[in-house]
């Protein structure tokens, strides 16, 4: 039954790559990249033999517990959890539960990342090789590190899950429980950072780590190297410890979800309450504004975007704090406006096929662009304009203002002015509406990534003048200047915003049946 | 402006193929003004794939689709303002309360506000969705979620019906409902096409009536026409074969 999950796992890969070639080309620079990767890891940890204890204990514990946490964080906010093997879809087969665990930890594993974490852990026992003792104690510990990995993200995809099944979670809450989860990278960077300013003291931070869950199954090994037995075996025990309430709390996640179906829970308002419809200028446009400010508000997919939004506040105060300068502070405004502006660079997407209706109702492509746009205006400036006062105010620099108000409408309005453009363009998979909003879509990745990657170049390619006025400003630091970015940011991010948007509605007025053929068949694929 | 005396729709050599396999091929059908028109075929056979590209929802190989006369690829906006959609396997806004759907529709057909309110608790009172108006559509049942379509469809107050499996899943009481309204609305000059798999629905139903397969029209015309002295369903299964008369494999017999 394992063996038949484990098959599952790889036929699914190997469909999905038939279907698309860009996948495939992912698939092979990502192992190009991996297999780089394991040839510069591998050469580390052979050098690492010949290096003192301390050292390659250091190294390999730091290194190890950051691969830890890697594995359980980075999934929620950077790439989504693959879920090829998707419970919820296994749960009308008589498996029993421990088979699932194994099949679904064992495909876990069949990834490039996995396969690449697999043999660096198994090969941590070549920096060990002159004590033979260690080496093997690292290859143990290696193997437990890697379930640990494996587990892990599982678990906290499960836990997500089970969440997501619940409606008060499947909204706006269920991103928000997250937002810590996210912010614990830089706090922990953070706190790194204050600690340890000179490389004296990561040792001690070493020693730390190895006690904690995310380090002690690497640091079992480095103890036993030097005649440590009881800290060893207590570490030993941490860690498998560790291993074994992830598999509960995942067993658990795991239990409920294959019980719980994802959609529960009505939520009604009264009849005659039509919310924004009421509120919003009773026409074509004003509608599709109307809609969308609705799905900002119900759809989690959206509110995704604005996780960002308290993020750049605190790594920029972070880093002016840590002597960069008081002034990047400042910039808050500008980059959540650059981050905002293109959050919905293929909005369509989002809609699905449910864009259908914008089709039949003969919507012009104008209305269409100007009510999303106008939706993304309305969420999007009020947080633009606090980002960019509140620091100058929190640092006193009035003088400032004009240069970033000017930066941030050139990085807000050159995005919405693109957005207008490509939104009518690029489709691109998403999670389907009331799915897991930190999923990965079948397909995803690598096209999806490019095209986000060339709406980012734009957008800095349009702002570039206004940059450079504001550049001039603080270096001959001149008033004149600033006032000069505050025009060119309105002036020319405004004259973009209005090609784009002219742009936008006549390319989907051209297109907007190809662009449902292609929604139409994205879902077909899912 | 659309011509008087122009069908309601009328599909000239409409083709399209999807990569090896041709969906509709050359197919060309005339629908009057003011009747009820069927469309039948087996799994497969184009129904789908034809109404999409009479109303503009995926473009033809090569054909065109006339809606009362206006070339609805050369003209779309004007052309869809005539048509009321209910398309099958797309989905809704779905995080919408059944009245913000119907509403969304409205608007975004250039209907005043007080209008489409008023439209709009009409249909919902007409359809049975009272109760349910305040409800999120991705919370109703499937055939709740069919008659929300339909009074989108219905809210601009088209000349022509263009439903696609409009009675899947519908619960029978509904079923009748719906049945009554578009009677109606035929009587007072609509024009309605509807696609079915259930015979006898179309059989009672509907004037007229096409059967498709292969994405080609084998036989159309009116309901009497077309099923001569046996029932439609009997003439749709010679038509179209298909049929085995095996009790299934040993193995299923069992239990």
């Amino acid at each position: 039954m394992v063996a038949t999950l484990v098959r599952l796992r790889l036929l699914v890969l190997r469909n999905s790559l038939k279907r698309s070639p860009w996948q495939l080309v992912a698939v092979i620079i990502g192992g190009l990249y991996g297999l780089g990767l394991l040839v510069g890891v591998l050469a580390g940890l052979i050098a690492l033999a010949f290096a003192p204890v301390e050292l390659t204990s250091t190294v390999l514990v730091l290194v190890g517990a950051v691969v830890v946490l890697g594995w359980i964080v980075v999934p929620l906010f950077a790439f989504g959890i693959d879920q090829t093997l998707d419970p919820a879809r296994l749960s009308v087969f008589p498996v029993p539960l421990n088979t699932l665990l194994a099949g679904l930890t064992l495909s876990g594993v069949l990834g490039v990342p996995g396969i690449v974490t697999a043999i660096a852990a198994v090969a941590t026992a070549a920096s060990w090789i002159r004590s033979p003792l260690a080496a093997v104690a690292a290859v143990i510990g290696g193997l437990i590190a890697l379930l640990i990995c494996v587990v892990g993200s599982r678990a906290v995809s499960a836990l997500s899950t089970t969440l997501q099944s619940k409606r008060r979670f499947r909204e706006l809450g269920g991103v928000l429980v997250f937002i810590p989860i996210i912010l614990l990278g830089p706090i922990v960077i953070g706190l790194g950072r204050t600690l340890a300013v000179s490389a004296e003291q990561l040792p001690e931070i070493a020693r730390i780590v190895g006690w904690t869950p995310f380090g002690a199954p690497w640091a079992v090994a480095a103890d036993v190297a030097i005649g440590d037995w009881v800290p060893a075996l207590v570490k030993l025990v941490i860690a498998l410890a560790t291993l074994a309430l992830l598999l509960v709390v995942w067993r658990a996640a795991l239990a409920a979800a294959l019980v719980t179906p994802p959609a529960s829970g009505a939520k009604r308002v009264a009849k005659g309450k039509t919310g924004m419809f009421g509120l919003l200028p009773a026409t074509p446009a004003g509608a599709v504004a109307a809609r969308a400010l609705t799905y900002w508000r119900r759809d989690p997919r959206y509110a995704r975007q604005l996780i960002t939004v308290p993020l750049v506040p605190v790594l920029l105060w972070f880093y002016s704090a840590n002597g960069s300068g008081e002034w990047i502070f400042t910039l808050t405004g500008p980059i959540i406006a650059f981050f905002l502006g293109i959050a919905l660079y293929a909005d369509i997407s989002f809609d699905g096929t449910a864009f259908a209706t914008h089709v039949a109702d003969g919507v012009r492509g104008i209305d269409d662009r100007l009510g999303r746009i106008g939706a993304l205006a309305v969420i999007s400036v009020p947080l633009v304009l606090l980002g960019t006062i509140v620091p100058v105010a929190v640092i006193d620099a009035w003088d400032r203002l004009p240069m970033l108000l000017g930066l941030s409408a050139a990085a807000l309005l050159s995005g919405f002015a693109v957005v207008s453009v490509s939104s009518a363009r690029i489709v691109i998979p998403v999670p389907q509406a009331g799915d897991n909003p930190f999923k990965s879509a079948p397909g995803a990745g690598f096209t999806t990534a490019l095209s986000g990657f060339a709406t980012w170049g734009i957008v800095m390619l349009l702002t570039i003048p206004a940059v450079v006025l504001a550049v001039l400003s603080l270096a001959l630091d001149s008033a004149l200047f600033g006032w000069l970015t505050l025009a060119v940011g309105l002036g020319l991010g405004g004259g973009l915003l209005v090609l784009g948007l002219r742009l936008g509605g006549a390319l989907l007025d051209r297109s907007a049946p190809e662009v449902l053929s292609r929604l139409k068949s994205l879902r077909s694929a899912a | 402006m659309s011509d008087p005396s122009a069908p309601a729709l009328q599909l000239n050599r409409l083709s399209k193929r999807f990569g090896d396999k041709i969906a509709v091929n050359d197919l060309s059908l005339t629908v009057p003004t003011g009747s009820f028109y069927g469309l039948v075929g087996p799994n497969g056979a184009g129904k789908t794939t034809t109404l999409s590209m009479a109303t503009g929802l995926l473009r033809p190989d090569a054909g065109q689709s006339l809606v009362h006369g206006i070339d609805l690829w050369r003209e779309p906006l004007k052309a869809k303002a005539l048509i009321g959609n209910l398309s099958d396997g797309v989905k809704l806004f779905d995080r919408l309360t059944g009245e913000q759907l119907v509403t969304y529709n409205g608007l975004l057909f250039g209907l005043e506000r007080a209008e489409v309110a008023e439209r709009v608790a009409d249909l919902l009172r007409l359809l049975d969705l009272e109760q349910a108006a305040g409800t999120l559509v991705v919370d109703y049942s499937a055939g709740m979620t069919k008659k929300i379509a339909l009074a989108c469809a219905l809210v601009h107050a088209p000349r022509l019906l263009v439903l696609d499996e409009p009675f899947e899943s519908v619960d029978p009481v509904s079923a009748a409902n719906i049945r009554d309204i578009l009677a109606g609305y035929v009587q007072n000059g609509g024009t309605v096409i509807v696609s079915s798999h259930v015979m006898d629905l179309v059989q009672r139903m509907c004037d007229h009536v096409a059967v498709v397969a292969n994405g080609q029209v084998l036989v159309a015309g009116t309901v009497d026409e077309v099923r001569g002295d046996s029932t439609l369903e009997d003439r749709f299964v010679e038509l179209v074969g298909g049929r085995t008369h095996a009790e299934g494999p040993e193995w299923l017999r069992r239990s």
